[in-house]
């Protein structure tokens, strides 16, 4: 690849930290920033993607290689811990690849950022059908515009939302044959499990460091932004429901106040019993194969998450393949995202990774088809739902948790937590109502 | 004069420039950021960029959860530092004694934790300390106590990162403690044998009064880097549970690379200055009214 000197201006960047910090930027830009052969549309394609996925998906690009060989491309693996402040600092300092693995609440942050190519003409000229994706997926996907309509800034590549796993034998004993659907039978089933089950027996594990379970209980229940997602609502009856329901499972004792990182092997702790229910995500199919006893493989199950009143909608999460707009190779880039976007490469993936693809004709894969705890996840992510798409929505899904942790561990009512919590949030948002105003 | 100033700046000339650059233009850049709102919004178009003037601080100040970083930080300096110094001193003493044998063995042991990383110790630490499982707790069933929830419960999770940042730093602070008891003369501790003095005053009315100089600096340089806390908690609690391990430096990162609100970021880190050099003035002032000190 021909290095090229520090082109005047390096393309298409009115950076701020540029002209913040510019005496140290502007050296460490000239020392690395633009000479890395980005500008050059016939070198590599840099794709950037996260842990065992980015070590996986270079097994599939033999097969794009045999279709496109003018294409070549450079996978680097970022740690999922470090990957988010690396894509800022990347964009800080202009040097994002051409297409990267996105975390889909991360979506929101790099739309604001303007820093992400919208895909919506190369989805319809492709031939792509939107309405093969599940539905709650594809929307995380779309972001609003100023003007008010949405644009499609990235393109699904695997999903993850929340749901029970069970004891299958447990629920069995304690006198229930099929797993509860409502948030009333659900409750009854913890009731009976530990009524049986006995001192040192839970019903459920809700670690108290995730806030999913949570949030996918109050996505059930309505929104916990008002104001076009400038001010709280955790305050409001829906929030509240969903807040009553949860911590009222820890004062019943039917959930231990932990922490995921108390419970030293949650597997172990699952095949012995500690808790018959456990919310969790699809990585844990593999999870509970690989690390349940054989003896306990018959006693498992996973199904859709529970909901006020019959089957609820739970939290669509995944990983998106976005493109940026710095790129000089969107083209190619779309060719990598197209083939990686097709059922039989998804079907692959699933095999090699687990991850569940966002495509329901990939889904026909008999290692999905004829799988039960996988059926379980395709019937609820055709009840998914996103969460508020604003840049902040990571800190407050956060606070949220800090909340309710409080008040599981009764150190604060449930209104006052709640008024607080809000109160941070419209704190928070006041750049979001001052930004509103000035477009006004 | 003016010929001697000249070459005074040419031969530091390079040295000041590259503090200039990597320091102080750093530092003025942080103050003027920590006056601005810059977040997410400001680094897409900083048209968006405002002038809050002292609203972070202000703001921090009113944030339970700076406060509580603070508390947590202050905890940790005033509990940790004299462990770890204690602890040092001890070891030093141990080292010194007439009575050690293997003695390089034990110098090179004891300051092994310090070049470890931190990161794969924490991780053997989480073993120690777990509830069910860890040696600690064996331990501590072995004398009949009932099992403590190490990092699981706020309010061991503090205790704990301290028995974990004084093992991981004692042994720096027992080698410049161990050359300054090697320095004190021994004809000092024959006169006060000669005069009556036990171990015990030979120790409080020779050794210290002789240590007290290279203690103070010991203390001053385990302040500064004990208010700097964060990689402990960083690997082995995240700053849980209850935000009970959350330090000065976790909120400052957080702010400033997770959230990238890095207006808030750069007035933690000076306002975390300000306590660091409030600290250490107060521990130099000691020094100068010490009692060894002319």
């Amino acid at each position: 690849m021909p290095r090229r000197g520090p082109a005047p201006g390096c393309p298409g960047r009115r950076d701020a930290m540029r002209r913040i910090g510019w005496g140290s930027l502007a050296l460490a830009g000239s020392l690395a920033g633009c000479g890395r052969g980005k500008a050059d549309p016939q070198g590599p394609l840099e794709f950037w993607a996260m842990g065992r996925e980015a070590e996986v998906v270079t097994e599939l690009l033999g097969a794009f290689h045999a279709r496109h060989p003018e294409v070549r491309v450079r996978v680097q693996q970022l740690p999922w811990t470090a990957a988010h402040e690396k894509l800022l600092t990347a964009y800080a300092g202009d040097a994002l690849p051409d297409l990267c693995q996105l975390g889909n609440t991360w979506l929101p942050e790099f739309s604001a950022l303007g820093a992400l190519e919208p895909l919506d003409e190369r989805m319809t000229s492709t031939g792509i059908p939107r309405d093969d994706y599940f539905a709650g997926i594809l929307d995380t996907n779309f972001m609003p515009t100023e003007g008010g309509a949405s644009r499609l800034l990235g393109v699904p590549w695997y999903v993850d939302t929340r749901l029970i796993f069970y004891r299958t034998d447990l629920l069995r004993a304690a006198g229930h044959a099929a797993a509860p659907e409502t948030w009333f039978d659900w409750r009854a089933a913890m009731q009976d499990i530990r009524r049986v089950g006995g001192a040192g027996r839970y019903a459920v594990l809700l670690p108290l460091n995730e806030p999913d379970p949570l949030f996918a209980l109050s996505l059930q229940q309505g929104s916990v932004l008002k104001d076009d997602d400038t001010r709280g609502a955790f305050a409001q009856p829906p929030f509240r429901r969903a807040l009553d329901f949860y911590a009222q499972l820890f004062r019943d004792d039917l959930a231990p106040r932990m922490a995921s990182t108390q419970v030293s092997n949650v597997w172990d702790e699952f095949a012995r019993g500690l808790f018959a229910f456990y919310v969790t995500g699809p990585w844990n199919i593999g999870e509970f194969r690989r690390r349940l006893p054989a003896d306990r493989q018959q006693d498992w199950a996973a199904a859709p998450l529970p909901g006020p009143d019959g089957p609820g909608v739970s939290t669509a999460g995944g990983s998106s393949l976005v493109i940026f707009t710095s790129s000089r190779r969107k083209e190619s880039a779309w060719k990598l995202i197209r083939f990686l976007s097709e059922p039989e490469t998804m079907q692959r993936f699933h095999a090699l990774t687990g991850d569940l693809p966002p495509r329901r004709s990939a889904w026909r894969a008999p290692a999905l088809a004829d799988d039960p705890p996988s059926q379980a996840f395709a019937r609820q992510l055709e009840r998914v739902r996103a969460a508020p798409k604003i840049p902040e929505w990571e800190r407050i899904f956060q606070e949220m948790q800090l909340a309710a942790e409080r008040v599981v561990q009764g150190r604060q009512g449930t209104e006052a937590a709640c008024r607080e919590l809000d109160a941070w949030v419209d704190a928070l948002l006041e750049k979001r109502r001052w930004l509103r105003g000035r477009r006004a | 004069m003016t010929k001697h100033g000249a070459a005074a700046w040419i031969l530091a000339g390079p040295a000041l420039l590259v503090i200039a650059v990597f320091f102080a233009l750093p530092v003025v850049a942080g103050l003027a950021l920590s006056l601005t709102d810059f977040d997410i919004y400001a680094l897409a178009d900083l048209s968006t960029l405002r002038f809050v003037g002292l609203q972070n601080y202000l703001h921090l100040l009113q944030t339970p959860l700076f406060w509580q970083a603070l508390g947590n930080t202050l905890y940790f300096v005033a509990v940790g530092v004299p462990v770890s110094i204690g602890l040092s001193l001890a070891a030093a003493l141990l080292l010194e004694s007439r009575f050690a044998r293997w003695q390089p063995f034990f110098r090179t042991s004891l300051f092994a934790p310090v070049v470890t990383t931190a990161v794969a110790v924490a991780v053997i630490w989480r073993y120690l300390l777990h509830t069910r499982y860890g040696l600690v707790n064996q331990g501590l069933a072995a004398i009949g106590l009932t099992p403590v929830d190490w990092l699981g419960d706020p309010h061991w999770s503090m205790p704990a990162i301290i028995a974990f940042a004084a093992w991981k730093n004692f042994g720096y602070n027992m080698i410049i403690l161990l050359a300054a008891l090697q320095a004190v003369p021994r004809e000092l501790y024959e006169a006060a044998r000669m005069d009556g003095a036990g171990a015990f005053r030979r120790f409080t009315d020779v050794t210290i009064p002789i240590l007290v100089p290279t203690l103070v600096l010991v203390g001053i340089l385990t302040v500064s880097g004990y208010f700097q806390l964060f990689a402990e908690p960083y690997v082995m609690t995240q700053g849980g549970p209850l935000r009970s391990t959350f330090s000065m430096l976790y909120l400052m990162y957080e702010e400033g690379f997770r959230w990238w609100n890095l207006g808030n970021a750069s007035a933690v880190a000076f306002l975390l200055f300000v306590v660091i050099f409030c600290a250490s003035w107060v521990m130099l002032r000691f020094d100068r009214d010490a009692p060894g000190r002319r």
